[in-house]
């Protein structure tokens, strides 16, 4: 007895003509569940393939609200639904492309507190998310609950792709047993992404998905695939489970979740840049400015930005020194003076400021907000991006 | 010696302004002393290197694995971004 009705024969005729998929595959797609962690831009197409090809329940985590920076390439999201949350936005779409199926939605941070109880019952976790913190945790409950997880990332062209599955192969930390320091990698927002960069690895991630659902296939167990979109190529390297792995080694020291933002050393969600002792608002800086330009002692506007971020936008007699250039670069500064730092939101610049704290420098402010703060309220003509 | 082959990628390409290179290495050398090598002809690399993954042939390395004679060495750094 099928569990197909009529109208699903129809829809899914194009799966029911290949012998690998079939009416039994599609009826295991039908009762199979997925989580996806994040709803962004490689979750948009999982999201979207995932409910098209008829998996029975999809879960989606993520507590976010779209906004106009997101549809260069979170193509689930629609203008229509800017500001509007998601994981509502997501589910929305995905129940317009296919009523079939059942969509739960969790309208927040996926946590150490959280992560369990959310994720237990679902056949596969999908990683979509964009933070290390974040990363080893959607690793470590799909090891902790014996089910893969379908990893993807990307920076700028490059993309990274695997199926973590203790059971049959290397985990996330094997690979990657201590994450990288805070800021030493650029997320999408700071290092910008083209935009069908995640198009192309999250449907990597979404055939991975569906072919562990349906046991078909070789599958990315034991393989890493590394794309990048410049030079249109796709690498593979193959992985070693390591026995001295802390979660699916032979001596695990890691048995249930731990503190992934004390680990990492960055926060699990975007934040705004946290409110800092040396902050000056754009305004406090243009009052500044104008009294200090009277007097002939100008400040230092220090641009940590990258030079192609200059062309957007600029204040006048600035210096730029990028922020990865600036612990070589700090001969070129003086202690002396008064520096004021600036980036596109204030966070590269208030990290620019743990450098130069370390290095001797003390008469130091951070633009609040960055240049975009600037545009906002001082000088209308430039554009925030 | 041992000439190698060095492939970058992601970040690491922008910090070492590169996306191959190659290097004499002396016989019989491992991962890690590799990796000390390589932060010598670029300082840039310091702060990437401890927490990147190596491959030698298309293969994930350890620390501990010993480099073969011509051998391709790809540097796969962490990316997070989603």
């Amino acid at each position: 007895m099928t569990t197909l009705t009529d109208q699903e024969f129809i829809r899914y005729s194009r799966h029911l003509l290949i012998p690998e998929v079939g009416l039994a595959g599609q009826e295991k797609l039908k009762t199979s569940s997925a989580l996806l962690i994040g709803t962004g831009g490689l979750g948009s197409p999982i999201a979207l393939y995932l409910a098209a090809a008829g998996i029975g329940r999809i879960g989606l985590v993520d507590y976010d609200v779209v906004d106009d920076s997101n549809l260069q390439r979170q193509i689930i999201h629609d203008t229509n639904t800017l500001d509007t949350l998601k994981v509502d936005s997501a589910r929305a779409r995905m129940l317009g492309l296919n009523p079939h199926i059942q969509i739960d939605t969790y309208n927040e941070p996926f946590t150490a507190e959280n992560a369990m109880h959310i994720a237990s019952g679902y056949d596969i976790i999908i990683d979509a998310s964009d933070n290390f913190p974040t990363r080893y945790l959607s690793n470590d409950v799909a090891v902790f609950l014996g089910i893969p997880n379908i990893y993807g990332s990307i920076y700028q062209f490059d993309g990274q792709a695997s199926v973590f599955y203790a059971k049959e192969g290397p985990c996330y930390r094997c690979l990657f047993p201590t994450p990288p320091p805070p800021h030493l990698v650029p997320s999408c927002a700071e290092g910008g992404v083209l935009g069908v960069l995640p198009g192309t690895i999250g449907s990597i991630q979404a055939t991975e998905a569906i072919k562990m659902l349906l046991g078909i296939g070789s599958s990315l167990v034991g393989r890493l695939m590394l794309y990048n979109a410049l030079e249109m190529s796709f690498d593979y390297v193959k992985l070693k489970k390591n026995p001295k792995c802390p979660v699916c080694g032979e001596n695990p020291t890691i048995t249930k979740l731990i503190d992934y933002e004390e680990f990492c050393g960055v926060p699990g969600h975007h934040i705004d840049a946290m409110p800092s002792e040396w902050d000056i608002s754009a305004l406090e800086l243009a009052e500044e400015m104008k009294n200090a330009s009277l007097k002939n002692i100008s400040p230092l506007l220090l641009d940590v930005r990258e030079p192609h971020e200059q062309k957007i936008s600029n204040l006048p007699n600035a210096k730029n020194i990028p922020f990865g250039e600036l612990a070589s670069r700090l001969s070129e500064l003086n202690t002396a003076q008064e520096i004021v730092i600036f980036c596109r939101t204030g966070n590269r610049s208030l990290h620019a400021i743990e450098i130069l704290l370390g290095s001797g420098f003390r008469k130091l402010k951070n633009l609040e907000g960055g240049i975009n703060e600037w545009a906002e309220d001082v000088d209308n003509s430039l554009p925030i991006y | 010696m041992n000439k190698i082959t060095i492939l970058f990628f992601a970040t690491l390409r922008t910090r070492a302004k590169r996306s191959t290179m190659e290097l004499e290495l002396p016989n019989e050398i491992n991962i890690a002393d590799f990796k000390k090598i390589l932060i010598t002809k670029i300082p840039a690399l310091e702060a990437s290197l401890h927490h990147t993954l190596v491959s030698i042939n298309k293969e994930y390395a350890f620390d501990e694995d010993i480099i073969p004679e011509g051998a391709e060495i790809a540097l796969f750094p962490p990316v997070s971004g989603g």
